[in-house]
């Protein structure tokens, strides 16, 4: 980005405040970019949730709006800015109506450092994972706030327990993060990326089996981190109540559903950065892939790609399993997370000591891991498709309106649908007789 | 055990009952007031009786005798026995000593009755109003209860309905 | 007691004698949930609960006053009302006093069908208690497939009655309507294509492990406490007691059927705890399956209902109960010789489980008691009729 500046302003042989002008609105207009880039990943991943969420459940999911319900999301943008702005009479007002905009910074504000491509990233900082994980930590703020501010005791004990959990969260998070880092020797995301490679075995998921765990760790850190199940008692709504959103409205609410769902795609994203080999190509030098805007466009699809099956593990998981009580939860992280997360650490720094980077050994290392792991992937997803296709779903996803499950064929010819169905075509033909025959 | 010598052991207790309803279907033994405790006590505690469980204790109000009945069916698991115990009380400020401390249960059965139709129960941990608000009044299944016009300031009597008009 | 309720609970205090905070939660009458207009005060210390108080009624309609007003058959269809899951046992607790009082025998068809239509009720209430039951816990998933296969018995029952959930099936002296054999032939299709989900939704919850940590060792509830306070149903199997209506005081056609009675045992945490309960449940669902299998099997032909003309009955009382999917349904029917009954008082399961909360819940944490609150299945419209 500075170079662009740069470039722009030689071309047009501006200086001094012009200059400084020309990229402080080159900035802005860049901040505008991955804001809408971010408000349309929050709201397509939202579209996206209530989608899978559907057919796990055996139903369809929003099919109305759109075709295939694709246009959802923009329905519920415009029904949530059209709404009333609530704020409760004794609220802490400038902490209310506070809150959910550092949740939303603390979102949007990590994208500016994460790569969609090659060149494709707003800035490219030399401290991104530092920053990714201080900027994060906003939205604990933010949450604090909004329990806190809403005057309910309710959203009280959902704002703390979730600062309680993010806090502790954080721990494990950092260190599965930091065994990357020591692989990578560098904390920029653009770095670490292309120390890795294309191929499987080329990235750091596989590199050794503590990176594997640590992969583990950080999915789970950060899924608790987002507050989604099975870490969502913060905003649980069978805990009979909401959680820390509970008297927000309108588009306030917006913003922590938005900054939730983005939260998703960033969580998945850094994973993806820093484990799967973020936008690298097989068999495709980093270099070759700058110079190439074909090869760099391949590699955001790959990216996105790779993103977007960390996403739908993240669905999958909320909607698959119930939640942990908020003791379990803490005890989870702090006794069983947290030592495990030193030992990759530990295990991570040994490993990079005792084995020189790119010996036989090393590569005998990505190769076993890689072949384990890929085995049990594959028995993991033949397991799934198993399951799918020996399912007792007796609701076809074609299901119109008005149609019934296949089950009751026989017994609708007796039901009140069907005669109700004959008796309106009834009616509708004899309106129709009528009205020929004056 | 029958109920006939359900009765004739409690009796050797309590003593005569006022009344023994033999009775078409179910038989009930009615016992003075006074005697309620006592009796609830025995039909628990003694081994051969063992009614552990309360299934129900209500109220029945009977202006025609002018008195409230309480009645307590009660159930052995063991002996796979029922009974149903009975007392009269006044319908004016009507008493009766508790059997929250014989079965947990009747606390709240207790409650309900107190607050159906009345029936004041000594010695009961915490008698308050159990279905209807802490501000009603009035005992709803007494056979002379009249609703009260308005509670809060919200109408309990509906308007006259106007006349439907009919479409030529 | 009377003026904590009355205090908002958006307040801190100061407790006198203890000089600790203590944090007053309402966990009001609108929930999220399945069960009822319920509302619970809690009395916590931030997390852990010293106290949950139910404060009920909200549902409160004057069932049983209403009773007085009507007939007795003109009764019915608001015992349907008493508790919408379970109607069919509703009905039937009622009907059952009637016709010992009328002496009233019915025939063995009419009896039959009781039965099977009895068994499908409590099939549908499972679905919705065992649903509700994971989507407290947090599982989204099992609720719906649940209903799922819950509209299929709607469907059966919109079949049979025109209804989808307050059948007003019974009559006094019978049922009111026929099943033709192709009804049989589809309540057989479901019964055999539910027995698999049992397996399923087993595998997906029962032994999930963060399930299992939600619920075991959860609020136990001893043998001695459930008979106290008057448990009933699969609330008292769980907690070790071996009692089921319909093997120990067999009632209806229940004589000729084979069935086993699942009981609680405490195998993955304490006896009666909340797994307990949750398990007994599923385990009484596939034996609610063995039975609609004996019972179309079984089922004669004949009238479905007996002639009854004046119901007039000589003053008289009587207590009949059902074994409903919340345990012992009772009915206490007075008659006093005219066509309307006295009295009829309601005896539910969901009453005594209420009452239990209170005792119970000292030591638990509002998420368990969520779990609690499910597991006992409490259903506001039977504890307040």
């Amino acid at each position: 980005m500075p170079a662009l500046a740069n470039r722009l302003s030689a071309m047009f042989g501006l200086a001094g405040l012009q200059r400084e002008l020309l990229s402080t609105g080159l900035i802005l207009l860049v901040a505008l970019l991955v804001s809408l880039v971010v408000l349309t990943i929050g709201g397509i991943m939202s579209y996206v949730e209530r989608r899978v969420a559907g057919r796990v459940q055996s139903r369809v999911g929003p099919n109305r709006v759109g075709p295939l319900g694709l246009l959802q999301w923009v329905a519920d943008g415009v029904k949530l800015i059209t709404k009333e702005d609530l704020v409760p009479r004794d609220a802490d007002r400038p902490l209310f109506l506070l809150a959910p905009y550092l949740v939303v910074i603390g979102v949007f504000a990590a994208f500016a450092s994460i790569p969609f491509g090659a060149l494709l990233i707003a800035a490219d900082l030399n401290v991104g994972v530092v920053y990714l994980l201080a900027i994060t930590s906003l939205t604990a703020v933010g949450i604090l706030m909004a329990g806190w501010g809403s005057n309910n005791k309710w959203a009280m004990l959902g704002g703390v327990r979730s600062a309680a959990q993010i806090v502790a969260y954080e721990v494990p998070s950092t260190m599965a993060l930091l065994s990357i880092v020591l692989l990578a020797g560098s904390l920029s995301l653009q770095t670490i990326i292309g120390q890795q490679g294309g191929w499987p075995w080329q990235w750091y998921i596989f590199h050794n089996p503590f990176s594997f765990v640590a992969f583990f760790l950080y999915f789970t850190a950060a899924i608790a981190e987002g507050n989604r199940t099975p870490f969502d008692l913060p905003e649980a709504e069978s805990e009979l109540v909401a959680g820390y959103n509970t008297e927000y409205s309108g588009m306030r609410f917006a913003g922590f559903f938005l900054g939730e769902f983005s939260n998703v795609f960033l969580m998945s994203a850094i994973a993806t950065c820093l484990f799967f080999g973020g936008w690298q190509l097989p068999g495709v030098s980093v270099a070759a892939q700058s110079a190439s805007i074909g090869l760099q466009a391949l590699g955001l699809v790959v990216y996105v790609a790779k993103v977007c099956c960390g996403c739908f593990l993240v669905i999958w998981l909320r909607w698959t399993l119930p939640r942990l009580r908020v003791d379990q939860l803490t005890s989870l992280c702090y006794r069983y997370l947290l030592p495990l997360a030193f030992v990759c650490l530990l295990g991570n720094g040994a490993y990079l000591y005792l084995v020189t980077a790119g010996s036989t050994l090393d590569l005998a290392v990505h190769g076993v891991v890689t072949a384990l792991a890929g085995a049990a992937g594959a028995f993991f997803v033949w397991r799934v498709f198993y399951h799918i296709r020996h399912t007792h779903d007796r609701i076809s996803i074609d299901l119109a309106r008005g149609e019934r499950s296949v089950f009751d064929a026989g017994v609708q010819k007796r039901g009140y649908g069907a005669l109700r169905k004959a008796g309106l075509a009834a009616a509708v033909a004899a309106a129709a007789a009528a009205k020929e025959s004056p | 055990m029958t109920p006939v010598e359900i009765k004739d052991r409690l009796v050797q207790v309590v003593g005569e009952p006022v009344e023994w309803q033999a009775g078409p279907a179910d038989a009930a033994f009615v016992v003075a007031p006074e005697k309620w405790y006592a009796a609830a006590l025995a039909l628990r505690d003694l081994p051969e009786l063992d009614f552990a469980f309360l299934r129900t204790l209500c109220g029945v109000d009977r202006p025609a005798a002018n008195c409230i009945e309480v009645v307590a069916h009660l159930f052995s698991y063991k002996h796979k026995h029922a009974f149903v115990l009975k007392t009269r009380v006044g319908r004016q400020a009507p008493r009766l000593a508790t059997v929250s401390s014989v079965w947990p249960a009747a606390n709240w059965h207790e409650r309900e009755t107190y607050d159906l139709f009345g029936v004041s129960f000594d010695g009961h941990p915490d008698l308050r109003r159990l279905l209807l608000p802490e501000d009603w009044v009035g005992h709803p299944l007494c056979k002379d209860y009249q609703e009260p016009p308005s509670y809060q300031g919200i109408p309990m009597m509906r308007p006259a309905r106007p006349a439907m008009e009919t479409k030529g | 007691m009377v003026a904590e309720s009355r205090e908002t609970p958006n307040q801190v205090r100061v407790t006198a004698d203890e000089g600790r905070e203590e944090l007053m939660l309402n966990m009001g009458p609108h929930h999220p949930s399945t069960h009822g207009v319920l509302r619970f005060i809690l009395h916590t210390d931030g997390e852990v609960m010293r106290k949950a108080v139910p404060d009920v009624g909200y549902l409160h309609r004057g069932i049983e006053k209403l009773a007085e007003r009507n007939t007795y058959a003109g009764f019915v269809p608001f015992t349907d009302r008493i508790n919408y899951l379970e109607p069919i046992f509703a009905n039937h607790g009622y009907v059952m006093a009637v016709e010992r009082l009328l002496g009233v025998q019915v025939p063995p068809r009419a009896e039959m069908l009781r039965v099977i239509t009895s068994e499908l009720n409590r099939l549908a209430s499972h679905y919705v208690t065992l649903g509700s039951v994971a989507m407290d816990i947090g599982a989204y998933t099992p609720f719906v497939y649940l209903l799922r296969e819950r509209e299929h018995i709607n469907d059966l029952m919109e079949a049979l009655t025109g209804q989808r959930l307050t059948f007003n099936y019974l009559r006094i002296g019978g049922v009111a309507f026929d099943a033709t054999d192709e009804w049989l032939k589809q309540v057989e299709q479901f019964v055999t294509g539910f027995e698999p989900i049992i397996d399923e939704f087993d595998s997906l919850i029962s032994g999930n492990e963060i399930f299992v940590k939600r619920l075991v060792n959860v609020a136990p509830i001893s043998a001695a406490d459930a008979v106290g306070f008057g448990l009933v149903g699969p609330n008292l199997r769980a907690s070790g007691v071996d009692w089921d209506l319909r093997r120990d005081q067999p009632y209806s056609a229940y004589p000729e059927l084979q069935f086993d009675v699942p009981l609680g045992k405490g195998k993955l945490g304490t006896l009666g705890d909340c797994h307990d309960r949750f398990l007994v449940r599923v385990l009484e669902m596939r034996q609610s399956c063995r039975i609609l299998k004996q019972a179309l099997r079984k089922l004669p032909s004949g009238d479905i209902r007996a002639k009854v003309t004046r119901i007039k009955p000589a003053a008289a009382e009587t207590y009949a109960a059902v074994e409903g999917a919340r345990g012992e349904l009772g009915y206490y029917v007075v008659a006093d010789g005219t066509d309307k009954p006295y009295r009829v008082k309601v005896r539910s399961g969901s009453f005594a489980s209420l009452s239990i909360v209170e005792h119970v819940s000292p030591g638990l944490m509002i998420a368990d008691l969520v779990a609690l609150i499910a597991t006992l299945d409490t259903l506001a419209p039977e504890m307040d009729r």
